[in-house]
């Protein structure tokens, strides 16, 4: 088995680009997730890999170098952060158009305005909807892992699509913690040689990326994208039933905790899962059957596993540490169509919490669960959604 | 006794948070001097770029608008449009405005909007850490150019004054260093100058300012100040690139 050592989140994933070797990295720093291409930087200018290193003059920039590296028959990477994302976005679109296997962390972080640097969820869901294959990450070693297994999803040939592999901004990206990595030939085993399909630089067999397709075959390119991304879902569980074998470690769709009895459920994502577990535990030993859903696959979402696992849940309180304005946190809306396409009807409430760094403290969690304690006893939804750690 | 030196009206009373030997303090007074000269700061609109001097707001004594990374040129044309009476500057490192935001300050300054440009040109990415700018001198090591600059992988110094000296849209366009108190006293004349060019409706005018990081560059602060003399000077020439003058404006 690997090695085990104290490192932060961006220096895990950066190690973990460094087994990867990609061809092309495109760079262009943005806190927090600078240390990451910083630190690839200095694996390429010490010949620790092979990548050709293209430092770029914007995010919008870097996923242009991407798509074109890409598609000339690359394995790419780059990573980013909040306003980079957000200045992407027109180019994710086209990358997963184009059916390019990029591989990108997302170190999350809040979007502006006001201009915060910390850690929320915004950016990666502002990005749900570009076709883009997200995997959340609780902590440093999940990074690690997930950053791994995503280059064989992306590159999959019956799923041929961009990732993404999110891991909270500062909470993670800057905190040191305990992990475990792989031996460099056996990540190098795992993800084997980049295979590309029709790429631009076989110069024998011509082919053009992204031509201009009207209504009478644009539906039928995005149908294909759908099933496409549909597929991420089993070739994930594959991926991660072979990570197992060589790293020991299980990884599912999502991770449920304590949830098999659970007639009040969480439902959280990243660093602020972690937090919540600690507090279910505690009042498991008071009795109650609590427990808690940690969503690792967001796209393609999971619904009906989601659902199997929330089944026995009567009520269920769904913490987004983003905000989809005017309407309900986007993981809640989420988990509201997985259950009720299944026909189950919990109740459930929606809370916005930790926002631009917020801390999410083990009392949020508690206060939340006793508020499904009391929507139980009442069978009644007090508020639907509601923002939670904040001054009113 | 007579006070011969005090904080500058346009200066709240905040210590500045930079490093020492950083020169936006610097820069952040001599702009607050020549508004307090010109008497302008209650019709004053700064701009604050994403960077270190994000916190522009923090010491500037009038109304700030922040913007997102490259864009205060398109913001400032909006706002000058809509208030032309206005004094209105934006405040842009090199990365905000060499790099992302390259196209807005091309476009503004070819438009000749009636607007004054602090520029502020370290040769890095000062607050992600030292990485290589558009600015970064051939051979000058970064954090992602351990190696060095190399203009055959990574292009060659971007010289902005001379690129915006060629536009018909720029009426001033100068570039100068902090290295010293020549090279401060001067940033202070060019500045009221670009001021007044802006006031007198001249159009679009644009002060570089060659501005020591020590920190990312692993200098002691006299050691950069060194550094911008010897070596960046060389790269960046300095002196008024255009000049078509400016009016009495207090007159009209």
């Amino acid at each position: 088995m690997g090695n085990k050592l104290a490192v932060t989140g961006n220096q895990a994933v950066a190690e973990a680009m460094r087994q990867i070797n990609p061809d092309v990295c495109a760079a262009y720093p943005i806190t927090p997730q600078t240390e990451i291409m910083q630190r690839f930087s200095s694996f390429v200018a010490d010949g620790k890999v092979e990548t050709e290193l293209v430092t770029v003059e914007s995010e919008h920039s870097a996923m242009s170098a991407c798509i074109g590296a890409s598609a000339a028959g690359g394995r790419v990477m780059t990573a980013t952060s909040s306003q980079g994302l957000a200045l992407m976005w027109e180019m994710l679109y086209i990358a997963s158009g184009m059916r390019l296997p990029i591989v990108m962390p997302l170190v999350n972080r809040a979007l502006s305005a006001p201009i915060n640097i910390h850690g929320d969820h915004s950016d990666g869901m502002g990005a749900r909807d570009s076709g883009w294959i997200q995997l959340y990450s609780e902590n440093a070693q999940e990074a690690y892992d997930n950053l791994i297994q995503a280059v064989r999803i992306a590159e999959h040939e019956e799923v041929r699509l961009p990732a993404t592999v999110c891991m909270d901004g500062f909470i993670i990206s800057h905190s040191i913690e305990s992990m475990e990595f792989l031996p460099d030939d056996a990540v190098r085993d795992f993800i084997g040689e980049f295979k590309p399909l029709h790429p631009l630089l076989d110069v024998d067999n011509p082919v053009t990326y992204g031509p201009l397709v009207l209504p009478n075959y644009y539906m039928e390119f995005k149908r294909a994208q759908h099933e496409a991304i549909g597929a991420a879902k089993e070739v994930t569980l594959e991926v991660a039933r072979e990570f197992e074998r060589i790293s020991g470690r299980s990884y599912g769709l999502f991770e449920d905790y304590r949830l098999d009895d659970a007639e009040l459920a969480l439902v959280l994502l990243n660093s602020a899962a972690g937090t919540a577990k600690d507090v279910v535990d505690a009042y498991r030993e008071k009795g109650l059957k609590v427990g808690l859903l940690k969503p690792r696959l967001f796209r393609p979402f999971p619904y009906d596993e989601v659902a199997d696992a929330l089944s026995a849940a009567k009520v269920i309180a769904v913490l987004d540490r983003a905000d989809s304005f005017g309407g309900f946190g986007p993981m809640y809306m989420e988990i509201a169509s997985a259950m009720m396409t299944k026909g189950l009807r919990p109740l459930m409430i929606n809370k916005i919490y930790g926002l631009g760094g917020r801390d999410f403290m083990p009392e949020h969690a508690g206060a939340v669960i006793e508020e499904l304690r009391e929507t139980l006893d009442t069978g009644r939804v007090k508020v639907p959604k509601e923002y939670i750690g904040v001054r009113e | 006794m007579p006070q011969v030196f005090r904080r500058p009206d346009s200066l709240k009373e905040a210590p500045f948070r930079y490093c020492p030997g950083c020169g936006h303090s610097i820069v952040h007074r001599l702009i607050a001097e020549c508004i307090d000269e010109l008497g302008v700061r209650e019709r004053t609109i700064g701009i604050a770029p994403v960077g270190c001097a994000v916190f522009a707001y923090d010491y500037f004594n009038f109304d700030v608008i922040e913007c997102a990374h490259g864009r205060p040129p398109a913001v400032a044309t909006a706002l000058k449009r809509l208030m032309p009476d206005r004094l209105v500057f934006s405040y842009q490192g090199d990365g905000d405005l060499a790099s992302i935001g390259l196209a807005e300050i091309i476009h503004a300054a070819n438009r000749g909007e009636n607007l004054s440009v602090i520029f502020i040109n370290n040769a890095t990415y000062g607050m992600t850490g030292g990485q290589m700018a558009p600015t970064t001198l051939e051979g000058q090591k970064t954090s992602t150019t351990p190696q060095g600059r190399d203009p055959s992988l990574h292009g060659h110094p971007l010289r902005v004054a001379e690129i915006m000296a060629t536009l018909e849209g720029v009426s001033f366009v100068a570039r100068t260093a902090v290295d010293g108190v020549r090279g401060v006293k001067e940033c202070r004349r060019l500045i009221r100058r670009s001021f007044e060019c802006q006031l007198s409706g001249k159009g679009f005018s644009m002060v570089e300012v060659l501005s020591p990081c020590p920190t990312d560059w692993g200098m002691t602060p006299v050691e950069s100040l060194r550094w911008i003399s010897n070596r960046m000077r060389s790269t960046f020439r300095t002196g008024i690139m255009k000049d078509r003058g400016v009016d009495d404006w207090r007159r009209g």
